[in-house]
């Protein structure tokens, strides 16, 4: 199907982008990336009266560090994440994930912005944001906001940006001394959609987590940062305390049922990669094992 | 509102200007207005990957893309990449090893290969399922495809290309 007809509107600044919003309010939609706007108005799902093209805005554009801070600009596309230095070295985390998102394709277009913004629960981005304890940085009409990730989710597609609102930025803590990263999802096929995933970041020392953030994805109708990783910090993780970590997670999860998995199912598969990403974390193997009940 | 827009593009290096109504997407331009029928439309949201083509030399999806989106972008379609000789041993490779059989995710194929084999010089065939992951063949040829890749970017190594 085709979409319907719209008007278009080429923004020229961050400034005349709010403008054009403000003017019209929720019958304006933002084109990224259009790397899941495009289908949901070719399939009909969505019909705007108007879109504000943002996709020349330099500004908004580009990935720098700012003291122990990572600003990664709204426009910045999937494939940039895969390329940069200051990524690998700072925030690993997005780039193993992104390698996860769609096909090289779709890649070269969707922006980390777009896949914050549309706030799908199957997707990878929104749950390294929320693991990397980042900060969103929105502006509106009124001026600007920061937004702690684990506040911007707020439901399937819904997000707290409002609809004068562009989202400009995002602002990762980097990475500091002991910062690990996990990074695992199942999917049907890679470049999928993923039926359950995790995003990770810890820090570890002597053995033991003196920081840990679950945030998995596709379990729920928005990322969870799981409460169960609070049992595994400053404490040696035997089996046993893995196990109750395990339960406790699964206790905490609403999975949906959907075509790809039952909910017990991706209660199951979350417990797993829960002990994967453990035993991966304190390089114990021994821990990956088993998955328990 | 509503009304065509102005948009000036380079398509296989040649200039091109038009007024385009905003809900056209780059790969029915191609088709309908400038009659490069290699791009192929098959799901129009971004799955089966038939309409890929080469903006400012990376791969996209062209039904994902609004002709509005190209002002001032370089366009490279199938019939591009087969002009210039770029692809000429990769078509002969799809050709001897029966990667294609009715040709109707071929171009979408040979662009995305195209574009592994100039970022990796001899990826192993795992990486190449990967990298075509997003093409789908519904006479599902793979086995041929990822045969014709793989000789195509031996041949590549052993030509020093
Ligand atoms: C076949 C296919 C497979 C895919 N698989 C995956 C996958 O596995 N995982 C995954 O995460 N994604 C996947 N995607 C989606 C893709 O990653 C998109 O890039 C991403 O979700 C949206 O980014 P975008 O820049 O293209 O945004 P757009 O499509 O342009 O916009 C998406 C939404 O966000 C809004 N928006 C965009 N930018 C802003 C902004 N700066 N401020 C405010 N609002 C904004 C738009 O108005 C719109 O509502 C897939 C897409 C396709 C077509
Ligand atoms: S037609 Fe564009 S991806 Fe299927
Ligand atoms: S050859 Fe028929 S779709 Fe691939």
């Amino acid at each position: 199907m085709k979409a319907a007809a719209f008007a278009y509107a080429r923004a020229t600044s961050v400034v005349n982008a709010l403008e054009l919003l403000a003017m019209h309010g929720d019958k304006a939609k933002v084109l990224s990336g259009g790397q899941s706007l495009m289908p949901a108005m070719n399939l009909r799902l969505l019909s705007p009266d108007i879109l504000v093209d943002i996709g020349g805005l330099a500004e908004l554009r580009g990935i720098t560090v700012r003291g122990d801070v990572l600003v990664v600009g709204a426009l910045t596309r999937h494939v940039d994440l895969l390329r940069s230095p200051e990524i690998a070295l700072h925030a690993r985390l997005l780039r193993d994930a992104v390698a996860h998102v769609a096909h090289p394709a779709i890649r070269n277009r969707g922006t980390i912005g777009g896949s914050l913004a549309h706030a799908d629960p199957a997707s990878e981005l929104p749950a390294c944001v929320v693991a990397l304890d980042a900060t969103i940085v929105v502006r509106g009409s009124a001026g600007g906001r920061r937004i702690a990730a684990t506040e911007f989710f707020r439901g399937i597609y819904e997000t707290a940006l409002l609809p004068d609102e562009l989202l400009v930025a995002v602002e990762v803590p980097v990475a500091g001394q002991g910062s690990t990263f996990f990074f695992q999802e199942y999917a049907r096929r890679h470049g999928d959609y993923a039926v359950v995933g995790l995003a990770a970041r810890a820090v570890v020392a002597a053995g033991r987590f003196s920081a840990l953030r679950l945030g998995f994805f596709a379990v729920g109708d928005r990322p969870l940062l799981a409460v169960a990783a609070g049992k595994l910090i400053n404490a040696t993780v035997t089996p046993a305390l893995l196990a109750e970590a395990a339960t406790a997670l699964a206790d905490e999860l609403d999975p949906h049922e959907d075509q790809q998995a039952t909910a017990a199912m991706r209660r199951h598969l979350a417990m797993v990669l829960l002990r994967r990403c453990v035993a991966a974390l304190l390089a114990r193997p021994e821990l990956g094992m088993g998955v328990g009940k | 509102m509503n009304a065509p827009v102005p948009v000036s593009l380079l398509v296989n290096g040649e200039p091109i200007d038009a007024f385009v109504l905003p809900r056209l997407n780059l790969a029915d331009f191609l088709r309908e207005n400038l009659k490069l029928t290699g791009t192929h439309v098959g799901c129009e949201h971004g799955v089966c990957g038939a309409c890929t083509v080469r903006l400012d030399g990376e791969i996209v999806r062209s039904c994902l893309m609004l002709t509005v989106q190209a002002q001032g972008a370089s366009v490279e379609t199938i019939e591009g990449l087969s002009d210039s000789g770029e692809i000429a041993d990769l078509q002969a490779a799809f050709r001897e090893r029966n990667a294609l059989q009715c040709g109707y995710c071929t171009p979408g194929m040979l662009i995305t290969a195209q574009d592994l084999l100039k970022h990796v010089s001899v990826p192993d065939r795992r990486a190449i399922r990967e990298h075509l992951s997003g093409n789908y063949c519904r006479c599902t040829g793979y086995q041929a495809i990822v045969d014709a890749v793989e000789a195509t970017a031996k041949m590549r190594a052993e030509r020093g290309v």
